[in-house]
């Protein structure tokens, strides 16, 4: 049962540098508290006990989205309702726009951060598994400087990152997606908002009428994230079809080995894996050629095309 | 740490500890308990109240992290004790059997048509998702948004 929060102690540094020298004091003493969506409920429950609390929530420096050399920056402490609302990121990183509105519920997503959901790193989050899938970039900070960790080194087990403990996540760099491109967030939730049994972040870019880049990651089956390469491998090169995604869907689940938990058996979480692949690149597909078609007839606006979420039952 | 907040309209300054949510600030330093406390970790939604013009949840926010922000909650709708126009509707609707999960949802429910007059019911639904009720089944509570939706469009 959640308790009231312990003692503990807290600082609100003005400046990044600031909150990089608390760290650096007090190492892993201490948790960054950005949206507090995930942070305060584990203080609750006393599955956290950081002696400190470094508030960023006031660092403006580490909020925004910006885009410069093909590539969407968003500063860590980004409020998730920002990046649900920005133009740019449904404009050019439409699997997170897919992803965004399936985060929590309103409430939840005022306070929530891009950062805050990465530095957590709950493997049934949504922001992890399109992390992994567009090979997002991760800055993080530290006295030494700063340093880029790849999404796929970034994952390392359950709650779990490669951030060590002097270093507070700056910023967040997605590639923008090129012309041609759709996405989709598919889910498999018991009840809308909750963390999902299942779920699914697909992008297809099309060609020509092909395939010419394709990724797909699984949210939910493990304590990481999961890429599907031997999938994403097989669609490159080939025209979208309800077979080719079939053999992707077996592809893709082939070897993982889901978890069993109150919420579903592995031999359930199998299935509903494979089906999220079949629906997710056939929404991917659809979404892409509206972009194709979109593109090639010169008409760019209307980013609210750009994706297609949906949140289904088996 | 000291701190001064805008609740509903009026400044109020207390000294409390970094660790007090707001939602047991406002109950228990500023006496307003109209802000119930459910799950105490995020999940009922009975603690919804409205920061800078945001619902979020008064459990997962600390007091501290509020200075300087204007909150609303739920005695912020009715100042003069006269209900609001969504109070009403909802009251008008039988929207509530015990109450308990009431003033969250009511938070809820005024931010998002503030934000989404136009909205139709699917889209009350998604906003109204993460707040709990034992008692209604929810239709009754749609039903009572929908109306404060529908007399609103009409003036």
């Amino acid at each position: 049962m959640p308790v009231k929060l312990p003692h503990v102690e807290y600082e609100v540094p003005a400046t990044v540098a600031e909150a990089v020298d608390l760290l650096a004091e007090h190492q892993d003493e201490a948790s960054v508290l950005a949206g507090g969506q995930s942070l305060i409920p584990l203080m609750a429950l006393r599955l956290a006990r950081p002696a400190v609390l470094i508030d960023i929530n006031g660092l403006g420096e580490m909020s925004g989205v910006s885009v410069s050399d093909g590539r969407v920056s968003i500063g860590a402490m980004t409020r998730e309702y920002v990046a649900e609302e920005s133009e740019t990121v449904a404009d050019a990183v439409p699997l997170l726009a897919a992803a965004l509105p399936l985060i929590g519920h309103e409430a939840i997503r005022s306070r929530g951060t891009i950062g805050g959901s990465l530095a957590h790193a709950d493997p049934a989050a949504e922001l992890p598994a399109v992390a992994l899938a567009l090979d997002a970039e991760l800055v993080v900070r530290s006295r030494a400087g700063d340093r880029v960790v790849p999404a796929a080194q970034w994952f390392e087990g359950y709650l779990a990152t490669s951030r060590r403990p002097d270093e507070i996540l700056v910023e967040v760099r997605f590639p923008a997606a090129g012309p041609g491109t759709g996405a989709a967030f598919q889910e498999v939730a018991r009840r809308h908002g909750d963390f999902a049994i299942v779920g699914l972040a697909a992008s297809l870019t099309l060609a020509d009428g092909a395939i010419s880049d394709a990724r797909l990651a699984f949210a939910g089956l493990g304590d990481v994230p999961v890429r599907a390469a031997d999938a994403e491998a097989l669609l490159v090169g080939e025209e979208p079809s309800a077979e080719l995604f079939e053999e992707a869907a077996r592809r893709a689940t082939d070897g993982i080995d889901p978890p069993a938990d109150l919420n579903g058996s592995p031999e359930y979480r199998k299935k509903v894996a494979a089906t999220l692949v079949r629906r997710g690149l056939r929404a991917a597909a659809d979404s892409a050629r509206h972009n194709s078609a979109r593109h090639n007839s010169a008409r760019h606006n209307s980013a609210r095309h750009n994706s297609a979420h949906a949140h289904e039952r088996p | 740490m000291d701190i001064t907040v805008s609740v509903n309209g009026a400044a109020r300054a207390a000294s409390v500890e970094a660790r007090k949510t707001l939602a047991d600030f406002l109950r228990e330093d500023l006496d307003l308990t109209g802000t119930h406390v459910g799950c105490e970790h995020g999940v009922c939604g009975a603690c919804t109240v409205i920061v800078d013009g945001r619902a979020v949840r008064s459990c997962l926010m600390l007091a501290v992290q509020a200075a300087g922000s204007e909150v609303t909650t739920i005695e912020g709708l009715a100042p003069d004790g006269a209900l609001g126009p969504l109070q009403q509707a909802m009251r008008d609707s039988h929207s509530f059997q015990c109450g308990f999960c009431t003033p969250g949802f009511v938070m809820q429910a005024s931010a998002f048509l503030r934000a989404h007059p136009d909205a139709g019911e699917q889209e009350i639904r998604e906003a109204l998702s993460g707040n709990i009720c034992r008692c209604t089944g929810y239709q009754s509570i749609i039903d009572g948004v929908l109306l404060a939706a529908r007399r609103s469009r009409e003036g």
